[in-house]
């Protein structure tokens, strides 16, 4: 296996993550747990190192707020339109499988804006195709063409806030560039 | 708190009995593997309700564990399903 | 007093969550749709059970611990969540009566046909190798 040397500019954000999480484990932000957690953490990455990640070099943080707030606002509505669809609808429910082809060719964004989907209920991932970069979506009670469009609409605005987060300079332009012609 | 508990505890029982009754019912393996997945959902809670009313934290590492033990276990059904075609 | 009240709102809507999973795992029709329901507790239901568990202990160095175990939480049930779909999509254990629109029939469909297709010249036996791989070698998400 071809693996670059050790390069600190790539591996530093996932080696402060490894030493947050090993810190929260231990309940302890003390110096005491923190720096074993750091050579840990660059242990860790050395020796076990995964496929890296194309990250684009810019997080918005402001944008990470705002698509948290967005998220659990969305996840408490749907969890409770899925529990009244439990309890009303029950066997009689009609269902779909929808494509969603989205803009980026980012593999982060893309299983990214698959996590965001399967997490919310009421739809959730069931093939992703990576070539073209679409999603084929289960969505519960979709009934005429028009539902399916919703569907399609909220993933794309999912996928714009994750771009508006972590998306590439390029991305991000022609997102704005998109939504000011309409 | 104490009437609160009550409640809760009887939701969860009864939430587990529903869940267990699809799990034996299931016509498929993957309904009852999900159907197993929601029971251990559901232990977690009960976790943290012992842990609400016993005041302690002891039990914080079993969540943690229980949410990777049921994405193994059942990424593992799939994967059996898929490979025998 | 206060955190009490709190308290208990946060735990029976953590326990009502894993109320609704079962009713949706008892009353909807196929796996998949099961599937929608089993996301709750695992989901909203733990993050109000521990936004209990955090309010009653009230100490700032849990915080860090418990988002731990909801992204944990957050990051797997996806997978697991795709790994079964597409596991019962391809094994058929779905109603098909109940969709009203399914876009990736058409997709899997071709892709056995041109996988066929393709094997046929070279004479490979492979007539069950077919199903296995769909649109384009796809497992995009599951690594």
């Amino acid at each position: 296996m071809s693996r670059q040397k050790f390069s600190l500019v790539t591996d530093i954000p996932l080696i402060i993550w490894l030493t947050l999480v090993w810190s929260a484990l231990w309940q302890d932000f003390g110096p005491g747990t923190l720096i074993p957690g750091f050579i840990i953490a660059i242990v860790v990455v050395n020796f076990f190192y995964l496929p890296p990640v194309g990250l684009s070099g810019r997080f918005n943080v402001l944008s990470l707020i705002a698509f948290s707030g967005r998220f659990l606002v969305d996840l408490v509505t749907a969890s409770f339109e899925v529990f009244w669809l439990a309890i009303s609808k029950g066997p009689d429910l009609r269902n779909a499988v929808v494509a969603v082809r989205l803009r980026t060719r980012s593999d982060l964004i893309l299983t990214a804006t698959g996590h965001v989907t399967s997490l919310v209920p009421g739809s959730f991932v069931l093939e992703v195709d990576r070539g073209s970069s679409t999603l084929y979506l289960h969505c519960l009670n979709i009934v005429t063409p028009k539902d399916a469009d919703a569907v399609r609409a909220s993933v794309l605005r999912s996928e714009a806030g994750l771009i508006r987060i972590m998306g590439t300079r390029k991305e991000l332009d022609e997102l704005r560039a998109e939504e000011s012609t309409p | 708190m104490t009437i609160v508990i009550y409640v809760v505890q009887s939701i969860l029982a009864l939430a587990v009995m529903l869940a267990l009754y699809r799990a034996v019912v299931g016509p498929s393996i993957l309904d009852r593997a999900l159907a197993l997945d929601v029971v251990l959902a559901i232990i977690s809670a009960a976790l943290v309700l012992t842990m609400i009313v016993n005041h302690h934290l002891d039990h914080l590492i079993l969540l943690v564990v229980i949410s990777l033990v049921g994405f193994i276990g059942s990424v593992a059904v799939a994967r059996f399903l898929t490979d025998r075609g | 007093m206060l955190t009490d009240v709190i308290v208990s709102i946060l735990l029976i809507g953590g326990a009502f969550m894993s109320l609704a999973a079962g009713i949706g795992l008892l009353r909807f029709p196929d796996l998949l749709s099961r599937m929608h329901a089993a996301t709750k507790p695992q989901v909203l239901g733990l993050l109000l059970v521990l936004a209990a568990l955090a309010v009653e202990t009230g100490s700032w160095l849990l915080l860090p611990v418990l988002f731990l175990c909801w992204l944990f939480q957050l990051l797997t049930s996806p997978v697991s969540a795709l790994m079964v779909g597409r596991t019962g999509y391809r094994t058929r254990h779905l109603r098909r009566e109940l969709l009203t629109l399914d876009e990736l029939d058409d997709v899997v469909e071709r892709a056995i046909v041109d996988q066929a297709e393709r094997q046929r010249p070279a004479g490979a036996d492979g007539a069950d190798a077919g199903v296995q791989d769909g649109p384009g070698g796809s497992a995009g998400a599951a690594r």
